[in-house]
């Protein structure tokens, strides 16, 4: 119809032109508003600790003055010099990465056992076993507390690495996690494995495993920064000097040294950096793992 | 189950148990049994001479609880903490889905960039970002109050003002925990058919429109697992008071967890903190319940 009619294909295009621009005008003044935001919201998210790192190289009492210095005049290292020899950093960055590491290694076997156990095994009373366990997630932790605490006592084991290490090796959340992904497993491959003979612990090592290697993935880089960033119970547990954990450290530091600002940037910034490298080198498997874990809830 | 099956069920249900045993005798032992025997610690006087002497713990029934619904700090603690949780925790989650919005539009590029950037400060040391954000908040030399007097607004004293103190506190929180909600929010967006959009948009509905009728009601399981999670999260407030303002100014900032620490922790007065504690559950457990009653009736 048009193209017997020149006229009509004319007007039809221009109109169509104009809308076209228009269309392209608010399609870029929207990604301007976007963009604007986003990047608005990154430097609020990223400015405190841009200023922690700044400021732990400044040299003493700069971070103290009016107006604020976003930048150091000179770039020094004794804050953290100061946090190593006379402070004993080494040793709480040792506490709180032995501690993380034996919890997240442990956990991760036993709750990794359970879930599978949950998924995929039939026995009686598992739904029962698994109802009353799915109770403990409304808990608050620290209703727990004060008779852990008495029992830590009698175990001997206040102030110790295992009175934080073994109340951390199990962990409900875990649990469900994995058992969500184990789920996922073909009954045919664990019955394939059964007919060849294969005994149940060699089924979940060679079976089960690598099938749940991302989740593994995701609740390792969990267990770990939950572990390093946890601070009331070490702070209960653990009343020696000897065996604290880099956040207890912290906070104990932060109370005797308030006016050194620049020294408690410094060892802010040493505690918070394992934590952060973690996740950025592994991120891909922890926010999937968030992702996934919850939106099935 | 065919006969073909390959090992008895006897078998499997005997490694089942193996495999469980060890999670469920830790979680038993040092989580559901403290629970129980706090239960118990609430009904008695065990204080600082029982550690060293059990046995001349008493039976005092309700007492603690009594006391407790007597004293005006607990009553400030318990109104800080709802505070603290009924202000920040809706800040908190309208702050997450904002920015997942903002994420999830089909104009931005780099998502994957800002989206990692945002989630930054839930991976770090709540600790450590506590001591961090004291400075910031210092009157005179903080960086906010500096840039705060760009716009003409004159030092607030965040940390030392009991009526500033919870705010500043909550503002923290809202920095610290908004990337995690994001992330399943992201997740709950993406779950939604883009065909509800187009047929939202061809009926002529706005941007505006399409979140209200589309966006929102679709994400209501998503967030109502994020409400609950945040809530029961902020409920137990300790840390950021206990490392910036040690409860004070006032005890303004003494949440409910930090009185339980110290009246448990420091004074040793274990039957009373264990009457705290057993209160915080109860109140965790009914806005758990609360927040499922108002979800249904929506649905």
């Amino acid at each position: 119809m048009s193209r017997t009619n020149p006229r009509l294909f004319v007007v039809d295009e221009t109109k169509f032109g104009a809308s076209l621009d228009s269309a392209l005008t608010r399609r870029r003044i929207s990604q301007i508003i976007l963009y604007t935001l986003l990047i608005i919201g990154a430097l609020i998210a990223l400015m405190p600790m841009l200023w922690m790192l700044s400021a732990s190289f400044m040299p003493t009492g700069e971070a103290s003055t009016y107006p604020p210095h976003l930048i150091p005049t000179r770039i020094t290292f004794i804050h953290y010099r100061e946090l190593f020899t006379r402070l004993n950093l080494g040793r709480y960055l040792f506490n709180s990465a032995l501690i993380a590491v034996v919890v997240t290694g442990v956990s991760l076997v036993i709750n990794s056992l359970a879930g599978y156990a949950f998924a995929k095994l039939r026995f009686r009373g598992r739904d029962r076993t698994f109802r009353i366990l799915s109770l403990g997630l409304v808990l608050p932790v620290q209703v727990a507390m004060l008779p852990l605490f008495l029992l830590m006592k009698n175990l001997h084991l206040i102030n110790t690495y295992w009175g934080v290490i073994i109340p951390g090796m199990a962990s409900i959340f875990g649990i469900f996690l994995i058992r969500q992904y184990a789920l996922s497993i073909p009954d045919d491959m664990l019955d394939a494995a059964r007919i060849d003979g294969a005994s149940e612990l060699r089924i979940y090592w060679s079976v089960v495993v690598p099938g749940i290697l991302p989740i593994l993935a995701t609740l390792a880089i969990w267990t770990f920064l939950a572990t390093w960033n946890d601070f009331m119970w070490p702070l209960i547990v653990l009343s020696d000097e000897a065996h604290y954990t880099l956040p207890v450290a912290l906070a104990n530091l932060s109370g005797e040294h308030v006016m050194d600002t620049e020294l408690m940037m410094a060892g802010s910034v040493l505690t918070v950096i394992p934590v952060l490298s973690v996740f950025l080198f592994l991120q891909r498997y922890y926010i999937q793992g968030v992702m996934a874990g919850s939106v099935k809830g | 189950m065919t006969g073909a099956s390959a090992r008895a069920p006897s078998d499997v249900g005997r490694a089942a148990w193996l495999f469980l045993a060890p999670a469920l005798i830790l979680i038993f032992v040092f989580f559901f049994l403290p629970v129980l025997a706090s239960l118990v610690l609430s009904v008695s006087d065990f204080d600082i001479y029982a550690i060293a002497n059990p046995p001349t713990t008493r039976f005092v029934g309700l007492a603690n609880y009594t006391k407790l619904f007597h004293s005006p700090e607990f009553w400030q603690a318990l109104r800080n903490t709802f505070y603290f949780a009924i202000v920040g925790g809706p800040l908190t989650i309208a702050v997450s889905l904002g920015t997942a919005l903002l994420l999830n539009a089909k104009l931005v590029r780099f998502k994957s960039f800002f989206r990692t950037i945002y989630f930054t400060p839930f991976v770090t040391t709540l600790v450590a970002v506590s001591i961090v954000w004291r400075y910031l908040y210092h009157t005179r030399y903080g960086v906010l109050n500096y840039g705060l007097a760009h716009l003409g607004i004159a030092p607030i004293d965040w940390l030392g003002n009991p009526h500033w103190a919870m705010p500043a506190i909550i503002l923290m929180s809202v920095w610290k925990n908004f990337g995690y909600n994001m992330l399943i929010f992201i997740a709950g967006l993406q779950a939604i058919p883009q065909d509800l959009y187009d047929a939202a948009e061809i009926d002529g509905a706005g941007p505006v429109r399409r979140f209200f009728a589309v966006t929102l009601p679709l994400l209501g399981p998503t967030l109502l697992f994020v409400s609950v999670i945040t809530m029961i999260g902020y409920f137990q407030l300790f840390s950021e008071p206990y490392v910036m303002t040690q409860g004070g100014p006032l005890r303004a900032t003494t949440s409910v967890v930090l009185m339980m620490y110290e009246e448990g922790f420091r004074w040793w007065r274990m039957g009373y903190a264990a009457a705290i504690a057993f209160v915080l559950f109860v109140v965790i457990l009914i806005a758990t319940l609360i927040q499922f009653r108002l979800q249904k009736e929506h649905a």
